[in-house]
């Protein structure tokens, strides 16, 4: 079981937290034009890599904050825990 | 009844406490602290099972978890407990054990022809043996195997013993309190370090129990004593006996299994069987030690052989004896401390010895207490089925590869010694790749991986001066890189005898003309020659060679059979054993009972249950509960002998006669406030939220980013910046975490903060024609008129004093308000409303009335809003805005959301208004098309509608809107039944929303 750092919280277990994918993504602003495929790209497709990736927590059953996670998939090795308005290395 | 292996002077046993149990229906006894083996071997009982494929005689080999062949199946409160290692399990009054693996009994055994054909059962057998024909799988081959495998029977009732669960956080944990564990947590504790330190077995002290060592001036029994004394006096300090750590997992968590009353005759009410420790620890030192290694030779099987390491510990911590003509086979001195404990007990064992001219401290000391010693020696293959009862030895030359002067010797147990093996399994479960040891033949741990450190024999260090000094030193270190008190204990001076080197020779050659089995794993039964042949056959990898010939797999996870696997295939393949490298440890290193994984969660208490504030009058009056997510809502309420049917059929026709009240606490409720709180909601949902004026509610659908409809329900405005929301009992937890997301990292710039408010309030639902008149009873002071509170609208007002908020909306497509008060009012409010409601024939109504009257008014919910549906399919495109921009709105122009023959809702009535059309059938035109029967839809709730008296259910079809008038058919394959039905429109009752509004 992962412990991770929440800048709100402290280090907690995981099973405080709600994983929530990967962080890089961006939604498309609003009221803007926006084509099937990059639309489907938001939507649907998602990186799966192996090593370092920053992806998202919901600290759900502590301060409620979503929070941005660098962890590496394969070692389950977390480098840096940061808010959600932080900005990442 | 005298033992006739028992001591009389030695041990640790409690000689004053007899205890007796049963094993294989007959009557024993031995001692308190006696485990299931040692009071049996103290009986003279060898014979204790059969062996996986061949079923050979098995008997004891070690005194432990390696054990391999002691397996045994508990029976304990008329519960049945398999897999139980009799070199474990204490024994305590009334225990009743039996055999596995033996059918009919242990010393008749059917299975053992298999072990005459063995030409079946080669490597790989599984693979080969019962594959053709394939039609012979079910009938014969698989429930052959079933009765033959198998390592005993799992109860099939439920579990009444209590197991929990315990979190815990410490600076240090260490492993095992042998002398590496005691000294290393001494030295930690005495630093202020938090420390918990955990022993499997009941005795703390590990091999000082057994060892003739001098610590600091006193025996290591002594030593071990006091410094568990001192530490269980440490308020810094949580030492466990019966607790092995079986678990290393990411980020230093470990996972310990506590056997509490396991030990116990009959479990105390309220004492668990067991406990599972999940440890979060800053440092780890694994002290888990070392296990003995088997030397391979004919029929090593028999019972009667068994690990040097653990004839001694039987004698000094049992005081048993495990034969009276011992035959000590070693390649290292290990063998010589058995042979002297021994020879202290009166009696007289020979030592064969596979080195020429080994000299050391305690082979002098052997020497000297006239103990015979045979070097260059082996033991070629022991003799007797049962039990051992002789033994072929043999000279070895000095190149270890031929056998001369072959005789047989009268002897009735080998006890074997082929060096040490480090217990490297948690290190290695923490990631740290261990690296191979050419001195000690064996794996040690390398770099730390996780912030663990391996100390003691399980790091290779065999003297007990380095141990002791390795210990101290790092129980120092790491509790001061935590702890900085700099406050070092000295360490005790440590005497013990020198031993000499041990041999590489484990592997006795066959001798010409004989083909005697040489067992590498015993639990599988694997041997030298399935090895071979594996090898011969291709396989490579040490991962192929376990799965192929099963070595190393089974309960003991090959802790007496791995290195000598790996020695053998690098070998035959010339290669070294780093080279071919060991299979992964993987947790738990013992086998972990389920009812330990599961703990306290179990039927009612494996999730959370929730109740409304008026649980208990749902209970006084007959409620029939349902269960609603985690919570519990009234279904029905039981009237006399009424069924569900029609109990909810009075319910439902009540609400559309009079007035009904149900509770609506589990909806969710989320307060949604700030400046920004009318954009936000406006980006939320699909509608338009704007211009909603305060004092009024609406509707709403909010999607998926893909477009499906995640959750529908209304939001009021109470005041500029304050939003009440609802959602489905279902969706509350994700649609606030829905929120959340989108205000913290998508649109962060919009002031606006939400918070869960369900618990807060306590709701009931009035609706029927007569509700605004019990309204106006309950609200003497407000204005409920239809002017005053027209449909969608909201009004704070006082019940009897207490604050209520009053809010016009409906599910049941009737005249209807739903009224809110603070939770702890909740009860008072339903009583004053059932007290004042008497008058207009109130009934209180469940979720099972709720449903009916839903689904005739064709109103959707979670059956409809299944996560597969566009607000299109559920009829709520008119909610859809096409001026503004909204999560999801993207992807409902994506060209399958957008094709003319798209899903829609329909309502559905069987042609004879009288078959009830089963939740799941499929819509379909032909009801005799070839399978598969090209489907429309799904029919997604039924209801038998009070308006009209008849069935009806709302269904999901393909161009639902062209179909209506259309004449289809229902069919369930489930239940087996085809319904001819018509299609309507799913708006049954009160297409125009007249009830709502009037
Ligand atoms: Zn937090």
């Amino acid at each position: 079981m992962l412990y991770i750092f929440c800048p709100h919280c402290g280090s907690r277990s995981q099973n405080e937290f709600a994983y929530g994918g990967d962080a890089t993504v961006k939604r498309p602003e609003l009221n803007k034009e926006i084509s099937d495929q990059d639309w489907d790209n938001f939507v649907y497709l998602r990186k799966s890599p192996r090593g370092k990736h920053l992806e998202l927590w919901h600290h759900i059953s502590g301060c409620r904050q979503w929070i941005k996670v660098e962890r590496d998939t394969s070692t389950h090795e977390i480098f840096k825990t940061y808010k959600a308005d932080e900005l990442t290395e | 009844m005298s033992q006739d292996f028992r001591l009389e002077n030695i041990g640790m046993v409690n000689r004053n406490k007899k205890i007796s149990f049963t094993f294989n229906g007959k009557k024993y006894f031995g001692y308190e602290g006696d485990t299931i083996a040692s009071a049996l071997i103290a009986n003279g009982v060898h014979l204790v099972g059969r062996s996986f494929k061949y079923h050979r005689p098995r008997g004891f080999f070690g005194v432990g978890v390696d054990e391999p062949y002691a397996i045994l199946q508990l029976e304990r409160n008329n519960e049945r407990d398999p897999n139980i290692r009799a070199t474990e399990q204490e024994i305590f009054e009334g225990l009743e054990v039996k055999s596995v693996n033996c059918w009919p009994s242990v010393n008749f055994d059917i299975g053992a022809i298999n072990n005459f054909l063995k030409m079946f059962f080669p490597a790989g057998f599984y693979y080969k043996t019962f594959m053709w024909p394939p039609s012979f799988w079910y009938k014969i081959y698989e429930p052959f195997i079933r009765m033959a495998a198998g390592f005993g029977e799992a109860s099939i009732k439920h579990d009444k013993e209590r197991y929990e669960h315990k979190y815990e956080y410490c600076d240090l944990l260490i492993t095992g309190s042998g002398p590496s564990g005691l000294a290393s947590a001494y030295a930690a504790a005495k630093n202020g370090a938090r420390v918990i330190l955990a022993e499997d077995k009941p005795r703390y002290g590990g091999s000082l129990l057994t060892s003739d060592v001098n610590i600091g001036n006193q025996t290591g029994v002594e030593w071990s004593e006091k410094i568990i004394t001192e530490l269980k006096s440490m308020s810094n300090v949580i030492v466990k006996n019966r607790s092995q750590v079986f678990g290393y997992y990411d980020h230093n968590m470990l996972v310990m299994s506590e056997r509490i009353s396991d030990h116990l005759p009959k479990t105390q009410k309220y004492l668990p069987k067991q406990r599972l420790w999940y440890i979060r620890a800053k440092e780890v030192l694994i002290s888990s030690g070392s296990i003995e290694r088997p030397l391979v030779f004919g029929n090593n099987d028999t019972p009667g052989v068994m690990l040097s390491s653990a004839a001694k510990e039987y004698m000094k911590v049992y005081g048993v004896l495990v034969g009276k003509k011992p035959l000590i086979f070693t390649n290292n001195d290990s063998g010589y401390e058995t042979a002297i404990e021994f020879k202290k007990n009166g009696v007289n064992p020979i030592i064969l010895d596979t080195r020429k001219e080994p000299y050391s401290d305690i082979i002098t000391e052997a020497k000297n207490l006239g103990i015979e010693i045979k070097y260059s020696y082996v033991v070629v293959a022991a003799k007797g089925y049962k039990k051992v009862k002789s033994a072929d030895i043999a000279k070895i030359s000095d190149n270890k590869k031929d056998l001369s002067n072959i005789e047989n010797i009268e002897c009735d147990c080998i006890c074997v010694s082929g060096f040490w093996t480090p217990s490297i399994h948690l290190a290695s479960q923490s990631g740290n790749k261990s690296e191979f040891n050419e001195k000690i033949d064996a794996f040690i741990p390398k770099k730390s991986k996780q912030k663990e450190n391996t100390i003691g024999s399980a790091n290779g260090k065999f003297t007990l001066e380095e141990t002791i000094n390795e210990a101290f030193d790092k129980g120092y270190e790491v509790s001061n890189k935590i702890t900085e008190n700099n406050n070092k204990v000295s360490i005790p001076t440590v005497v013990e005898k020198k031993s000499s080197e041990h041999d590489k020779f484990w592997c006795v050659p066959l001798p010409k003309g004989k083909s005697y089995k040489r067992f590498l794993d015993f639990q599988n039964d694997v041997a030298v020659t399935d090895i071979e042949l594996a090898l011969r056959e291709g396989f490579r990898s040490i991962e192929h060679v376990k799965r192929y010939t099963t070595l190393g797999m089974a309960t003991d996870q090959g802790k007496t059979s791995n290195l000598n696997g790996l020695q053998l295939v690098s070998d035959i393949e010339n290669k070294v054993v780093p080279q071919v490298g060991h299979t992964t440890f993987r947790p738990p290193y013992t086998p972990v009972s389920i009812g330990a994984i599961v703990g306290r969660e179990v039927g009612k208490h494996s999730k959370p249950t929730r109740k409304s504030p008026m649980h208990e009058w749902h209970r006084k009056n007959n409620a029939v509960f349902v269960d609603a997510g985690v919570w519990l809502r009234p279904r029905y309420y039981k009237h006399g002998n009424e069924t569900l049917f029609e109990a909810s059929k009075r319910e439902a026709k009540n609400v559309r006669k009079n007035v009904g009240v149900c509770d609506v606490t589990t909806l969710g409720k989320i307060d949604v406030k700030g400046p920004d709180a009318a954009e936000f909601l406006n980006r939320v949902y699909t509608n338009a939220w704007l211009k909603l004026p305060v004092g009024k509610a609406r509707y709403g659908v909010m999607l998926r980013e893909d477009g499906i409809v995640m959750d529908d329900g209304t939001t009021t405005r109470i005041s500029e910046n304050h939003y009440h929301m609802t959602t489905t009992t279902a969706q509350a937890a994700n649609v606030l975490s829905h929120l959340e997301y989108y205000l913290q990292l998508v649109w962060p710039e919009l002031n606006v903060n939400v918070v869960s408010t369900t618990e807060q309030w306590a709701g009931a639902a009035i609706a029927g024609p007569n509700s605004r008149e019990l309204l106006t009873k309950l609200f003497p002071n407000t204005d409920v008129s239809n002017e005053g509170l027209p449909f969608m609208g909201y009004k704070e007002a006082d019940l009897f004093g207490i604050p209520a908020k009053i809010y016009r909306i409906s599910f049941s497509g009737e005249l209807a308000y739903e009224v809110n008060v603070e939770s702890d009012y909740g009860n008072f409010m339903w009583e004053k409303i059932m007290e004042v409601g008497k008058e207009f024939q109130i009934q209180p109504y469940g979720t099972e009335a709720l449903s009916t009257l839903r689904i005739e008014m064709g109103h959707v919910a979670g059956s409809e809003l299944d996560g597969r549906t566009i607000p299109h399919d559920a009829s709520l495109e008119g909610l859809v805005s096409k001026k503004k921009d909204f999560i999801g709105k993207r992807s409902l122009s994506r060209s399958a959301f957008t094709k003319p023959d798209r899903e829609k809702i329909v309502g559905v009535v069987p042609l004879d208004k009288t078959t009830s059309i089963p939740e799941g059938s499929y819509i379909v035109k032909d009801p005799k098309a070839k399978l598969p029967n090209p489907k429309l839809g799904h029919v997604s709730a039924s209801c038998w509608s009070v308006e009209y008296d008849n069935p009806f259910s709302l269904a999901i079809i393909k161009d639902g809107k062209n179909m209506i008038g259309q004449k289809l058919f229902a069919m369930s394959p489930l239940k087996n039944k085809t319904i001819p039905v018509e299609i309507v429109s799913s708006h049954y009752v009160d297409p125009e929303g007249k009830r709502v509004r009037a």
